[in-house]
Parts: C-alpha cells; structure tokens; sequence
C-alpha cells in the first residue's frame, strides 16, 4: 500500500474511465464517457431517470459483472490500470473499491458481525482485540459509534432507517478501500437522516473518494466538490454532457442541456 | 504506470480453491441428467433384449399376457387397459372435487380458511401410498360388498376410488395456484361490470386459467397412471383385457411389483419383461407430463 | 328467463322496453352459495376420508373401539418377523428404515443443495443450464417405480451392490433429489439480492458470498424441503421392491451390503396375506410408520417457524 501511495502521488486521479461504454446484450446503456475522478473530493453524478449513471457507477467495481449480459468497453484505470484488463480479478477491485447502495442492506447478522464480514472474508488474519478495534474505527468513521457501542450484538436490522445506512457505510470502511461508490444512498432515509449521511460524506472526503448517484439536485450541490451530468441519447444511451466543479455546473453550465435540467425544466 | 496487484489473486489458495467449488457444484446439477441417461438406457437397454425375443407385433397385438406361465403370452394391452381403467375411476373422483375445491379456495374462501384448509388437505397427498391401498383392501371394498354383492375382493373400482382421494390434493392445489395467479385486474374489471362471485369465478377466472387448471389435473392422470401400491394391494394379479370395474385386473405397475416380488434371474425373459412393461409406462407417463408442462408455459406465456 | 336472455333478445326488439335491471340477482348469488356449499363438501369429504383411515387403522391395530386384540404392544416392536402372527414383529423393518432413510439423507442433501446453488448462484443462462432444468422438472414427475427398475439395473447389476441397503439409500435418493432441488432453489432465491450485491461489494468471493450470506438466511426453507422430501422417501415401497428389498429379514442388516427391508415393505407383505391377524399387524405397522411421518413433519413445520421470524 505505502509504495503504491508513493508512486501514485504525482496522479490526482482516483479512477479515470476512458472512453467507456456498456452494453446489455446488444442494448448500448451508456457510451463514450470519458471521466477523471479527483482523489478526495466528492463527484456526484446527477441525471434524469434511466441516464446510466447508476450504470457508470456500477462499472467502477465491476458489480456489474453480476449481471450475465452486461459488458464495458474503453478502459476504466484505477491507480493507471484497466480494472476490466484480463486477468484482473473483480473481487480484488471491489476490495479496494467499495460500495453503499440504495437501500439499507445490512446482513441479518450482529452489528459488529456486519461490520467484521469484509475483514473476515478478505482473510485477514486479526486477533480478537484487532478486529474489536477495526470495527470501532469503522464505525467511529461512520459516525454511529456512540449510537451502537453498547449493543454491538443485536440484530443490524434492529437500527432504524438512517442507522442501517451508516452501519453500511462502517462495514464498507472496514475493508480499507480507497474509493467508495454510493449509489442513491440517501433516497429511502429521512431529511435529518439524509443531513448525517451528508455531513459524513465531508468527513469521509479527508481519507477517502467519493462518488455519488444522486437524484437529489439539492444535495449534489450543496454536498459534492465535483458533478458531472448525464443524459440519454436519441439511441437511449446514456451519455456524458457536462462535466465540472459544482459550482459552476450549478452557476454557470456551458451545455444548454445541463441548466435546463438544473433549473427543472425535464427530468 | 503504478504498481499495483490487481491481477494477483488475494490468495492464489482461494482462487483454486472457488474453481474446486464451482465444479464440483456442477457435477451436482449434472447428475440429473445422468439419472435422466441412466432410466432411458437402462429402460432401453432391457426392453430392445425383450423384443430380440417377442416380435413388437405380437406385444402390441395379443389381447393376453401370460409371461409367467407354460403358455407364454405377451400382449401388453389387458396391463394398460387395467391402467387406464384405474386412472380413470381415480379421475372421476379426483377432478370434480379437486376442481370445486380449487374454485372455493381461491375465489370464495377467506384468507384464514385458504390458509388452514390448503396445507391439511396437503396431507392427504402426503400418506404413504401402502396405507391407501391397506385402506382400499380392508376397508372400502368390504364396504362396497355391502352394495354391490358381485364385487371381488380385489377390483380395480375401490382402488381407483381411494386413488382419487389420493389425487384430490393435487388436483386441488395446482389449480389453486393457477386460479390465484391470474390477475387481479380481471376480477375487478368482471366485478365492476356487476358480475357476482359465481359469475366472475366460472367465466372468467376458470377460462383465464384453463391451461394451467389442465396441466393440474393432465399431471394427476400422470401420477395415477404411474401409482403402485394401491392397485397392487388392492386391485388384483389378473392380467386381463376388462373394463368391469369389479373384478380383479393387472395394471403395468402390478405386473412389476409381482415378478420383483418372485426371483427372477437376471437376464431371463421375465426379467426383460420387466423393463418392456417398465418402458411403456415410462412413455405413458412421459408424454403426459411433456403435455401438462407445455400448457403451464402456455399458462405463464400470457400472465408473466 | 335468465337476464341474459331478456336482454338480448328484447334489446333488438324494442329498445326503450328493455329491462335494465341486474336480472335474477337472487338466482345469481345462489349459484355462489351452491358453489360455497359444495367446496366445503369436497373438503370436508377428503379430510372425512383420512380421518376414517385413521381410525380405522386405530382400531384394526389396537382394539381400541371394537374390543379386539391390541397388536401395537413392545413385542411388535421388539420381535422379528415370524410366521405366527402372535410372534411376528417390526423390529427389521423399523430398524430398515431408520438405516436406509439416513443413508438416504446423506447422500441426498448435500448432492441436491449443491445443485439448487449452482443453479440459483453460478449457472448461466445456456444450454447446459436449460438442459438440467428440463431434466429436474421431467424427473419429479417420473413415476417412483420407475427409479426402481433404474436402480435394479444400475445399482444391484452394474455396480453390483446387491439388494442391499446401499442400493435401496442410493435409489431413493435419486428419486428425492429433484425435489430437494426445487425446494432449496426456491429458498435460495428468496433472499434479497441486495444482501449479494454487498456481499460482493466487500470483495467476497462467489462461494464466500454463498456460504456466508446466502445459505444463513435461506437455510431454513432448505431444510423444511429436504425434510418433506425425506419424508416421501420414507413412504416409498414401489422402488425397494422392485430392486429387490425383501420381505422377510429376521435379523438386522450388520452393514451396508446387507440384505434389508423397510416399514412399508413390511406393511405391504403383512396386507398380503389372507389373515386378519396379519392384518392387524399391518395396521400397527401402518400406525408406527404415520408417527413417523407426523414427527418429521411436525419438525419441518418448527424449523420453518424458526427460520422464518428473521426477515
């Protein structure tokens, strides 16, 4: 990890997706996106119903290689690497790229089992006192450690809507990964919830990337450093129209496209 | 280009380890087509030594089968009459109930009764079918004798009886879940014409699910036609080509349990009938149950 | 006249005439009521019928109604098979089935589970996939006697065990794998697929995800199946037979190439013959082999109970 950090300093980017499309079967659901995410900042991808930024997001850890049809073209590089390159293992990608969906989806396990899963299943060898330390830190980082800390062993599915989502948020942080995809993950919480989640996003951003699928026009831009916006093309692929720092996506958008979407006019 | 270990496999151990696992999982899946290879081999195997032996003719002409006697015979038909005519009385019994059942469950009773009443009528199908035929034997055809004083104590009418009340569950059951599952917007489109209960149920949820209300009671014929205990206990060992319900018969099943129960060496003509017996069964019960699948996709083609 | 009737033939006739009522709305309803009244007929009538099974095999067994001999005593199920019905007892074909079912079970499970998660979890959608799935479906319709002469050939010939315990176990489980199948597939496939995807999204691999998320929570519906279809397999009589179990076994099989018999074997043979002793005697076997049914079953229902709270 450190010489990677090392050698990487010089490369402000976290992934880079070049020239990529993705297909369905012989349905094209996004193409051509070329798009550089900064380390440590916030990018949001924002974009009516059906644009493919899910879509996008998804190709960023391979999940969508769980769907038997779905296929990427152009490279995706992840520390100057094509993560789709052959002999690329995905679960070794998605390790170190994490992901929140979403709905909360903690496992029917205890609070710390949720949280201990990742480590565990990556193989890490932790001694008891590690692993209790490794599932503070992960949810101190998700800022539910006060919450939970006296009832580690109940049922995940015990916490309420917003708590579910940052358990999912520790057990992401617990395997280490340097970037984390969230996709929606604020849609089926409530304002104050949404509000935590948010606020985390900022603390979050010191160690980690982040990039967020939103629907959420507010929250894009009062929560994310980067946006870029997508939308579907006469031929239904979704595709890259703007892409830029939030404050001038939101203020100054140079595509005639991107201020009708933000000022409400579709989608 | 940055060092990274993308292309390293965590733990080259786990790697092999998962393809280990995955094939191993497929060779599960795998040995039901072996199963399915090794009844249609071994079926066909025996049966093409059988018919070395007795001309396909005769099998399917001669209206006597006497393989186990001085005088060998060889004509299938008064075993698959005796099939037929078993099924069928099992039918007469197991569709209207089933069927009426069905119609109740699914558009009449409440949620509570379909609840209750669906898994103990499941029990019915549960019971070995021994204990059914132990039932039939000792305790339907006395009873019937009160009635019907001609009666022989083994007849294919109180095997085929008990039978359908064996089949009523499957009957019942099946087309219950083709009923439920058509739509609710059928209901309410017929309801919100005036129809009433009866009238949405019988014309038009029973003709929306009539491929599946089919294959229910097509797979019932199937199960009937390939039952064993009952009519060997209680149907009779008489090969004869009949359909007087009251005497005793020989059904394919019967035939097979009868010379497994006697020695037969392996190799022998009788053991060859076995299978001769044992693969006109298999086609019966195979065409049937291809027909019974082919209306549910029929069914599931125009709701799904 | 049925509404029907009024309305199509008046509406051609004069149109302002035309009674736009709802018919016979009383007649209309009644065909419900009867429809009501003869689905509860069909119901009670088949729960009728075991309930007289029942008692009647009660009372052949034990006397309890008509005052006659109790044949369900420790003797039954301490003695051997004898030609006199007095001495005649269950014990080899209750120890018989207890052997075969286990065996049974040991190889079943884990070849049908292991199935259904290749289907549910890895499978593509191919040929080879469509092929096994045809061939489930065809074979949990194949008739049981059928796997007998399938395990005549194959198990006592072929592979030359004999009519032993080992090829009765290996031919029943043939026949309950299907089911195993079908039932455990459908457990499978209900856990939520959000629960994979975060699985996945740690960095689990597939069979890490299988086992640690995906049979946790669907482990209960695979056992309530794999019990109901161990449950048939008890049940069975026409495959034993027909691969040769016998009929008569004074003794208990010392290994898994030993001859054997099982409960419904003996119940079958017991029937057979021309003696209202034996007769009874079945009736008691018969009684032995339904607790056992009603236990099992009465497992499986706790265990989905168990199970199911969760999600």
């Amino acid at each position: 990890m450190t010489i990677i950090h090392e050698m990487d300093r010089s490369n402000p980017n976290a992934i880079e997706a070049r020239n990529m499309s993705v297909y369905y079967g012989s349905f094209r659901a996004v193409k051509n996106v070329n798009l550089a995410i900064e380390k440590n900042r916030i990018t949001a991808l924002i974009g009516p119903s059906g644009c493919g930024k899910s879509t996008v997001l998804r190709s960023f850890n391979r999940m969508n290689d769980l769907v038997a049809s779905a296929r990427v073209e152009g490279e995706i590089l992840f520390h100057g690497e094509n993560i789709y390159a052959p002999g690329v293992d995905p679960v070794n990608v998605r390790r170190r790229i994490g992901m929140v969906f979403q709905k909360p989806n903690p496992f029917p396990k205890s609070i710390y089992e949720n949280v201990a899963y990742g480590p565990r299943i990556n193989g890490w060898k932790l001694s008891k006192s590690q692993m209790d330390e490794l599932v503070e830190r992960s949810l101190r980082g998700a800022a539910l450690w006060d919450e939970v800390k006296d009832k580690l062993n109940q049922n995940g599915l015990s916490l309420s809507g917003g708590q579910q989502q940052r358990l999912c948020i520790a057990r992401a942080l617990a395997v280490e990964p340097e970037v984390i995809l969230m996709d929606e993950p604020c849609s089926a919480l409530d304002p104050i919830s949404t509000l935590k989640i948010e606020e985390l996003m900022f603390e979050l951003r010191q160690n980690y990337t982040i990039i967020i699928v939103t629907h959420n026009m507010q929250q894009a831009s009062r929560a994310s450093d980067y946006t870029a916006f997508f939308l579907m093309d006469s031929d239904r692929a979704g595709q890259l129209i703007e892409y830029g720092p939030t404050s001038q996506i939101f203020q100054n958008p140079k595509d005639e496209r991107t201020e009708q979407y933000i000022s409400g006019r579709f989608g | 280009m940055a060092v990274t270990d993308l292309r390293k496999p965590i733990n080259p151990v786990r790697a092999i380890g998962e393809r280990i696992i995955q094939i191993a999982l497929l060779l599960a899946a795998a040995v039901s087509i072996f199963t399915t290879a090794g009844i249609v081999f071994s079926l066909i195997f025996e049966t093409i030594a059988f018919f070395s032996e007795v001309s396909i003719i005769e099998f399917l002409t001669d209206t006597e089968w006497t393989p186990l006697f001085a005088n060998q015979r060889f004509g299938i038909w008064p075993l698959v009459s005796a099939t037929v005519l078993t099924s069928a009385i099992a039918m007469v019994v197991a569709v209207p109930l089933g069927l009426i059942a069905a119609i109740f469950l699914s558009e009449f009773a409440n949620d509570r009764v379909r609840r209750t009443v669906k898994p103990l009528l499941e029990i019915l199908a549960g019971i070995p079918t021994v204990v059914y035929g132990y039932f039939a034997l000792t305790f339907l055809t006395p009873l019937l004798r009160n009635f019907i004083p001609t009666l022989s104590i083994f007849n294919s009418l109180s095997a085929g009886l008990i039978m359908g009340v064996m089949l009523i569950p499957i009957v019942a059951s099946l087309s219950e879940d083709a009923l439920s599952a058509v739509p609710n917007s059928l209901r309410e489109a017929a309801y919100g014409l005036g129809s009433t209960r009866f009238e949405v149920a019988v014309h038009v949820i029973l003709p929306a699910a009539i491929s599946g209300v089919i294959a229910s009671i097509v797979l019932a014929f199937s199960r009937a036609v390939g039952e064993t205990m009952i009519v060997a206990i209680a149907a009779g060992q008489n090969p004869r080509l009949t359909f007087d319900p009251t005497v005793p018969v020989m059904t394919m099943t019967s035939y097979i349990v009868q010379v497994s129960l006697g020695d037969t060496p392996y190799g022998s003509l009788s053991y060859h009938t076995l299978y001769a017996v044992g693969f006109t069964l298999f086609l019966f019960t195979f065409v049937l149950n291809i027909f019974s699948y082919w209306m549910v996709r029929k069914f599931r083609e125009v709701y799904d | 006249m049925s509404a029907q009737e009024q309305l199509g033939v008046k509406a051609q006739t004069v149109e302002t005439s035309v009674d736009r009522g709802s018919g016979n709305l009383k007649w209309r309803h009644f065909k419900g009521k009867i429809l009501t009244v003869l689905g509860w007929f069909s119901i009670i009538f088949g729960l009728g019928m075991l309930l007289v099974l029942i008692l009647d095999v009660v009372n052949k067994a034990t006397g309890i109604f008509s005052g006659g001999t109790n044949w369900l005593t420790w003797e039954f199920f301490n003695n051997f098979d004898s030609r006199f019905p007095a001495r005649a007892g269950a014990k080899a074909a209750i120890y018989g089935t207890l052997y075969t079912i286990t065996l049974t079970i040991f190889f079943a499970f884990p070849l049908g589970v292991a199935a259904a998660i290749y289907l549910e979890e890895y499978a593509k959608d191919n040929w080879f996939t469509r092929l096994v799935e045809i061939n489930i479906s065809n074979l949990a319709a194949v008739p049981s006697i059928i796997y007998g002469l399938l395990g005549l050939q194959v198990f006592v010939r072929w592979f030359a065990f004999g009519r032993s315990i080992l090829a009765g176990a290996l031919t029943l489980a043939l026949l309950v794998v299907p089911i195993i199948i079908v039932a455990s597939r459908e457990s499978i496939r209900a856990v939520p697929s959000s629960l994979r995807q975060a699985s996945y999204a740690l960095g689990a691999t597939r069979w890490q995800t299988v086992w640690h998320v995906v049979l946790p929570q669907s482990i209960g519906g695979i056992l309530t199946g794999s019990i109901l279809a161990v449950s048939r397999a008890i049940g069975e009589t026409a495959p034993l037979i027909t691969i040769g179990a016998l009929t008569f076994v004074p003794f208990l099989p010392r290994n898994l190439f030993d001859v054997f018999t099982v409960l419904p074997i003996q119940i079958f043979n017991w029937t057979s013959r021309p003696n209202d002793d034996f007769r009874a005697l079945a009736a008691a076997g018969i009684l032995v082999l339904l607790a056992i049914l009603l236990t099992i079953n009465a497992l499986a229902i706790y265990l989905r109970n168990r199970y199911q709270k969760r999600y």
